[in-house]
């Protein structure tokens, strides 16, 4: 019975216009907003603390400090609000869920960039 | 009134095109059989008897045996009868979830709800208990509180409402939209819940 649930979601699911990124990638994501009658696209940018669950439960969570809050942000991938997401860097960073960069402020809660240097 | 029988799958959510979020609730409707038609002639009213899920035939009397040969059907386990059905069907047809439904329509659905097993008036009839826990209070908090007066009428009336089993009720639910059918694998998907445990039977009429 689980799988024709599965067989559902699946069918529903559109996760295509989302590229490939994991935790530690810094991203900026367009979502829409609609206010009343009015659509905007509204952006988010931070660094991906955790990408969970698959399938129609896969999202991700944004975190990044505004002002002198960290606020963060849940998506879901099947979400058809979530329009684009951009990978501006790639992070490098030894855990899948960087649980640890919410004690941290300033210097300490920047990511490393992972370069590809040509040999 | 058309309809189909299926059986509860479980439930999920999808997106509309405005990125709201619709709880939907997954029903299997496998083929139905049409085993018998009912015409004003032959039983003074118009009706169309289906059938659905499968059956051992050392587990069905001969009676239902013989029933189900002269629509040249397997035995079945759910029958349920439709009064005027609008689709013209003969016996021994099949019906499918894409005969009958399409996206947008509005349906109602009878199943038999969960049993809760036995439960006090709080929980079967909504009552509200005691309001407090403490102030001198001390083990009515759930009680159903006076049941009548008394000596005169001297008697409980009939109907009193207190506690008891409680579920496996038949309950229709109306008016659900049906929100997407997949004819392949003969799945429904129905917005908001439905009566029932996972794998029951329900009744979808339009």
């Amino acid at each position: 019975m689980d799988n024709l649930i599965r067989y559902v979601e699946n069918e529903l699911l559109d996760d295509s216009r989302i590229p490939s990124f994991r935790a530690g990638d810094n991203v900026e994501v367009s979502y829409k907003i609609v206010e009343g009658s009015k659509e905007r696209i509204q952006k988010f940018r931070g660094d991906v603390i955790k990408v969970e669950g698959e399938g129609k439960r896969k999202s991700f969570t944004v975190r990044k400090i505004s002002g002198n809050v960290g606020v963060e942000r849940v998506f879901p991938f099947s979400c058809p609000n979530v329009v684009e997401v951009k990978v501006l860097k790639y992070g490098k960073v030894r855990r899948s869920k960087l649980y640890y960069l919410r004690g941290r402020i300033g210097k300490k809660a920047k990511i490393k960039e992972r370069k590809f240097i040509k040999k | 009134m058309n309809g189909l029988i299926g059986t509860k799958i479980g439930m999920t959510s999808i997106y509309d095109e405005q990125g709201k979020q619709i709880p939907c609730t997954v029903v299997l409707a496998e083929p139905n059989v049409v085993t018998q038609v009912k015409t004003e002639e032959t039983d003074q009213y118009n009706a169309v008897q289906l059938a659905t899920g499968s059956k051992k035939e050392k587990n069905t009397s001969k009676a239902l045996q013989g029933h189900f040969a002269k629509a040249n059907s397997s035995p079945k386990r759910k029958v349920v009868e439709f009064r005027d059905f609008d689709i013209p069907v003969n016996l021994g047809d099949t019906l499918t979830a894409s005969d009958v439904f399409e996206r947008g329509d509005f349906v109602n659905v009878i199943g038999v709800s969960k049993g809760k097993g036995f439960q006090g008036v709080v929980k079967r009839h909504g009552f509200r208990g005691v309001g407090d826990a403490t102030h001198g209070q001390h083990n009515r908090l759930r009680a159903p509180g006076s049941i009548g007066a008394a000596s005169y009428p001297a008697r409980v009336f009939k109907g009193m409402r207190m506690a008891g089993r409680t579920g496996t009720d038949r309950v229709k639910i109306q008016n659900l939209e049906v929100v997407k059918i997949f004819p392949e694998k003969n799945l429904i998907l129905i917005k908001g819940a439905l009566p029932g445990h996972k794998g029951s039977y329900v009744i979808i009429e339009k």
